[in-house]
């Protein structure tokens, strides 16, 4: 793989022979621009990303979803190339099915999180994929676990990432304490989503919310209308 | 002792040997000032929609090398499986290759599960192929079909990603068709609408990029029926010229005539006989 895939990483222009006739965005990869978040509280996890995937200046999808269940109560966010982050997430999705079904119980949220370290750090000159790991286990209870680009592993009670998560991180130190309920988390996720996705040309579309506990998941959507306004207009 | 050396036979699939070569001749022609030959690209309009009782994939018919058209009815709606069709946008010969070996593998695999084929296996199948050629296999797909869950379409990007989504659209010509879709689409229309929908954003691609053209297809999908209607609309008839630059003997009148003969020697004569038998 790693012949072929170095010439990948300047490919984009060398092999696409000039033509006016395809346009520059039908020759851009697929990428999910975004912003994800994800947020542990007492007893489960908040996770949260906007819908947008671009080529480009055009966007390709925008009601994307980017909350990929894993398994029964663990879900990862996608950021990065579309492509690369689907693959991985499909290949974990088995890798965790096949092991749970040996293990003949619910698989552990780190377990996952290493699962996708594991292919991200192999392949990480190959790929380009920030992942964010989270649900809700009998062990540890809700866990959120954060996979860079390069294949870091590290747990944080709340992590945000993608191109808008830039634009927040001063909101989310300023407005995170430790402790929140669920519903609290849940506004927060919503908001700074919001802020993201006002700042950041590469997030927008709706926001999708999901709570991961022991009772389950539940997922929920906020259109555009809907989201939180701010001062700015 | 000396060792033999095996010839290892060419294994099925792709063989990319000849890129290295292709790059030094690029660069080799780019010096003395021409270009190499372009690779046939589809241009391209294709879209897809789903409607009350199945889905509908529609696609136009212009193939073209460089600023020429290279085909002006070509056929970009692909067969997958009695119930799956795919059309496909970007390098004509990659969408049929691709669209051929899916075929045929899910064909066996249907007959391995006995089971009538979903498009989600489909999708599965092409995403995974073209991700493991990382984006060099330059196949733009609408998969659209409907099987034991419903009707379904699938948008399916060169390195590998894919969108499920109710309309989708691919190709130069997807902003046109893509406005068409914005402004007109409801869930759960009736057949003769979402076919009169799926025509007009094939025409706004048309009609508006140069890189599409011709006629426009169509392919209706429903749980019973396949409708391969090719073509469903003529859009661009060649015209009729309505004038001709012969003029006929008298039609400009004779002045002067004057006639000159030259002397001419035979020098050689050499008979040749074709073979008309």
């Amino acid at each position: 793989m790693a012949a072929g895939a170095t010439m990948m990483m300047e490919s984009g222009q060398r092999f696409s022979t000039k033509s006016d006739l395809v346009p520059d965005w039908a020759r851009q990869e697929v990428s999910t621009g975004t912003t994800i978040m994800a947020v542990e509280y007492d007893g489960g996890v908040v996770i949260g990303a906007d819908s947008r995937t671009t080529t480009g200046a055009y966007i390709a999808n925008r009601v994307t979803d980017k909350l990929t269940p894993i398994h029964d109560r663990i879900f990862c966010c996608r950021s990065g190339s579309a492509a690369d982050t689907q693959a991985i997430a499909d290949m974990v999705t088995y890798q965790l099915g096949f092991h749970s079904i040996e293990l003949d119980e619910p698989p552990l949220v780190e377990t996952a999180a290493n699962l996708f370290r594991a292919s991200c750090y192999r392949y990480r000159e190959e790929l380009s994929a920030g992942i964010l790991v989270a649900g809700w286990d009998r062990r540890k209870g809700g866990q959120v676990y954060c996979v860079p680009i390069g294949g870091m592993l590290v747990r944080q009670p709340l992590s945000v990432g993608g191109s808008g998560s830039t634009y927040i991180y001063g909101f989310m130190d300023a407005n995170y304490k430790p402790g929140m309920s669920k519903d609290q988390c849940m506004e927060l996720a919503a908001t700074a989503l919001s802020l993201a996705m006002e700042r950041d040309g590469s997030s927008g579309g709706v926001v999708r919310l999901a709570s991961i506990s022991e009772e389950g998941v539940e997922r929920r959507v906020i259109l555009g209308n809907q989201l939180p306004r701010f001062s700015t207009h | 002792m000396a060792t033999l050396t095996v010839k290892v036979p060419p294994f099925g699939g792709f063989n990319f040997e000849n890129s290295k070569r292709n790059a030094a001749l690029e660069g080799a022609v780019n010096k003395v000032g021409s270009s190499l030959p372009a690779a046939r690209k589809t241009g391209t309009t294709i879209c897809g929609i789903v409607f009350k009782d199945g889905v509908i994939l529609g696609a136009d018919t212009r193939a073209t090398e460089g600023m020429i058209v290279a085909d002006k009815n070509c056929s970009k709606i692909h067969y997958i499986s009695s119930n799956i069709y795919c059309c496909g946008a970007g390098t004509a010969a990659d969408t049929e290759m691709t669209t051929r070996i899916i075929s045929s593998n899910l064909e066996l695999h249907s007959l391995s599960t006995g089971r009538v084929p979903r498009v989600a296996t489909a999708n599965r199948m092409l995403k995974q192929m073209l991700f493991r050629y990382q984006g060099y296999i330059g196949a733009a797909l609408v998969l659209g079909g409907v099987d034991c869950n419903g009707p379904h379409i699938y948008s399916i990007y060169p390195h590998g990603s894919t969108d499920k989504l109710p309309y989708v659209t691919m190709g130069s010509g997807s902003l046109a068709a893509m406005a068409v879709f914005e402004d007109r689409y409801k869930p759960d229309m009736e057949e003769e609408e979402a076919k009169r929908l799926v025509r007009d954003a094939i025409a706004a691609g048309i009609f508006n990029d140069l890189g599409s053209g011709s006629n426009i297809d169509l392919c209706v999908i429903t749980k019973g029926k396949v409708d391969y209607i090719r073509p469903h609309d003529e859009a661009n008839k060649k015209g009729v010229r309505t004038g001709d630059y012969k003029y006929k003997r008298g039609a400009t009148g004779v002045l002067t005539k004057v006639v000159t003969p030259l002397d001419l020697e035979l020098v050689d004569e050499s008979v040749h006989t074709m073979d008309t038998s």
